[in-house]
């Protein structure tokens, strides 16, 4: 019962009780309503007008038809998987009555790649390639940060490396990829393409950020450090770090930004079983569908690149010490 | 008492640049007592930071050096706690935390938890901070805050409190407030204190002896004057008292007459306007 009492709570409580904070959420909610009311009726509008060598050119209802074909795929799919391995479990009851020492073999199911399973390859890929350019880029950035020499060494580098197009890194990394012999534990090799691709391209503003946030530590912290005679680590964990937390977020949330953005290229020409690819097949495929069904991929990528970059937020709100400051 | 505790020696600093070295801050020589409350008051950019910021470590001197119990000071060290000007509290730790980081750093190791907590809840006791250890910088106020600073430099248990212009940034009750709590605590404890500002009326009311600096560059001190006034002191009752106005004389009369800065600074700037008036027409 304890949560009842807290401050928080009863803050809590007035605020939704409050009609104010009701009618605000009203309007707030309106506003962005309207808004995408108007994109699709321009959407509309405009697709009715253009055709296109696959026919006219989707509107909403097309790609909303889409949407549910490609639940329905999905649906069967998975129906597909429960009956195989439902067959596999009969088949293994046979084996055993027939003789109970019988060998039984585990078969996997080779699902055919669905909309949704390509959604999670290109989450798990562009996640990956997100933490291995953050677990370089962060320290480095520390590094760089703390010393105006490296600094020096480092920065052409970056303003060197930073406007490379993934489409630019991906035959060398292609060509690198397949020249190593790559054990099974890495996974497939446009797997592995595409997250060196994505980890080349989403370094960089975590990296300058986090050394930009590190060297601008108030000198009067400074001072407080070396009064204090604080300890190399001491000095980095309490001082560097939590004033340039800030900092290395926004770099952070701009490295992610990047990442989503490169991993869709990579993913078209790494044939990576993910969202890029699937928008290339139906390219190829040019079906009467086709077009709808990119349409709905389109909006997938941006709805999930929002929703990445919230959670970004959302974590920087939990680890940043300054609660009062707005972050959007 | 009487024995010298804290010496200055010639103490200089000068920068190299491409027209040979400037030289900031020259032959300042000064011995202070232990329990001694010093003051170091002059015009802006006469190096009063730089020779507290010698003292604290955090500046070398390029000649002369500083001397504390026949140890010379080369580096900051937790036996000459700073407050500084603008609190430098870490915004991200509670009051509590920031005092607690003090007190860990200077016993490292030889005070347990218990004894860690009690000498952190009683220095924010001492400057009546006790009602918001958990608060962070953020939510209280500017005088609070200078509290902090000053409760988490006491906490350190200094053989000298070095503070740069501590209450200059506050508005005049809470410095006020301040200065009375300074006071009383420095009788508590007889720690030596340097500390700069700007303020005339604080440096007479808050010292011992006021160390009057001359203008730079090639700054130093100019005059030394000792405060003989009773403790314990009260600003109100001082108001009135001819010892306490002659001594606030003196400084006035060595910064605005002997040592005038503003005044000339205005002048150049009346002629200029009155040279470009005069070439216009």
């Amino acid at each position: 019962m304890k949560i009842l009492h807290h401050p928080a709570f009863h803050q809590w409580q007035s605020q939704f009780s409050s009609t104010l904070f009701w009618r605000k959420q009203l309007k707030q909610s309106l506003l962005t309503f309207s808004g995408l009311l108007v994109f699709v009726l321009c959407w509309q509008l405009a697709s009715s007008q253009i055709q296109t060598s696959l026919g006219q050119f989707p509107g909403p209802t097309q790609a909303a038809a889409q949407w549910s074909q490609l639940v329905d795929e999905y649906q069967a799919e998975q129906q597909r998987e429960d009956a195989f391995y439902q067959r596999q479990l009969e088949r293994h009851a046979a084996l055993l009555a027939a003789d109970p020492q019988a060998e039984l073999p585990n078969l996997p199911y080779r699902a055919r790649p669905t909309f949704f399973s390509q959604i999670l390859t290109s989450l798990q890929t562009v996640l990956t390639g997100f933490v291995l350019a953050s677990l370089i880029a962060i320290p480095l950035g520390i590094l760089i940060g703390l010393s105006s020499n490296l600094y020096q060494v480092f920065n052409p580098l970056i303003q060197l490396f930073k406007p490379i197009s993934p489409l630019a890194w991906l035959p060398l990394v292609t060509l690198i990829v397949s020249s190593v012999d790559l054990s099974a534990a890495w996974g497939s090799r446009s797997f592995v393409v595409s997250v060196c691709t994505v980890m080349l391209c989403s370094l960089w503003p975590t990296l300058l950020n986090t050394a930009v946030g590190v060297s601008q530590v108030p000198q009067d912290l400074l001072n407080v450090s070396k009064v204090l005679r604080l300890s190399w680590w001491r000095h980095l964990r309490i001082i560097v770090l939590p004033s340039a937390v800030p900092m290395i977020f926004t770099g952070l949330r701009l490295s992610l930004g990047i990442a989503w953005m490169v991993l869709i290229a990579a993913e078209m020409l790494a044939q990576n079983p993910g969202l890029g690819k699937f928008v290339w097949d139906e390219f190829q495929n040019g079906s009467s569908n086709s077009l709808s069904r990119i349409c709905v991929a389109v909006l997938v990528i941006g709805l999930l690149g929002f929703a990445l970059d919230r959670l970004m937020l959302t974590l920087q709100r939990k680890v940043n010490w300054d609660k009062s400051a707005v972050s959007r | 008492m009487q024995k010298t505790h804290l010496e200055l020696t010639q103490v200089g600093i000068s920068f190299p640049t491409e027209k040979g070295p400037f030289v900031a801050l020259q032959n300042v020589n000064l011995h202070i007592k232990k329990g001694e409350f010093v003051s170091l008051i002059g015009h802006s950019g006469c190096g009063k930071s730089t020779v507290l910021n010698i003292v604290a470590g955090l500046h070398q001197a390029t000649a002369g050096g500083v001397i504390l119990n026949h140890k010379e000071v080369t580096e900051p060290g937790p036996e000459r706690a700073v407050v500084f000007q603008n609190h430098s509290l870490l915004p991200w730790l509670t009051v509590y935390q920031n005092v607690e980081l003090a007190v860990k750093q200077q016993s490292k190791g030889k005070k347990t938890k218990a004894e860690i907590r009690d000498w952190v809840e009683h220095n924010l006791a001492l400057v009546h901070m006790s009602h918001a250890l958990d608060k962070r910088p953020g939510e209280i106020s500017g005088g609070m805050k200078q509290r902090v600073g000053i409760a988490r430099a006491l906490a350190m248990q200094p053989e000298v409190l070095l503070m740069d212009e501590p209450f200059g940034a506050l508005d005049a009750l809470t410095r006020a407030h301040l200065q009375d709590s300074l006071m009383e605590i420095q009788a508590q404890l007889n720690t030596t204190v340097m500390m700069i500002t700007h303020d005339v009326d604080e440096a007479v009311l808050l010292s011992d002896r006021i160390v009057m600096m001359t203008n730079g560059p090639a700054a130093t001190i100019g005059e030394i004057l000792t405060v003989d006034l009773p403790r314990p002191r009260h600003r109100l009752q001082l108001a009135d008292d001819p010892t306490y106005n002659h001594y606030r004389h003196q400084v006035l009369s060595f910064l605005y007459e002997k040592q005038r800065k503003v005044e000339d600074l205005g002048s150049k700037r009346a002629e200029k306007q009155q040279q470009k008036t005069q070439a216009s027409a």
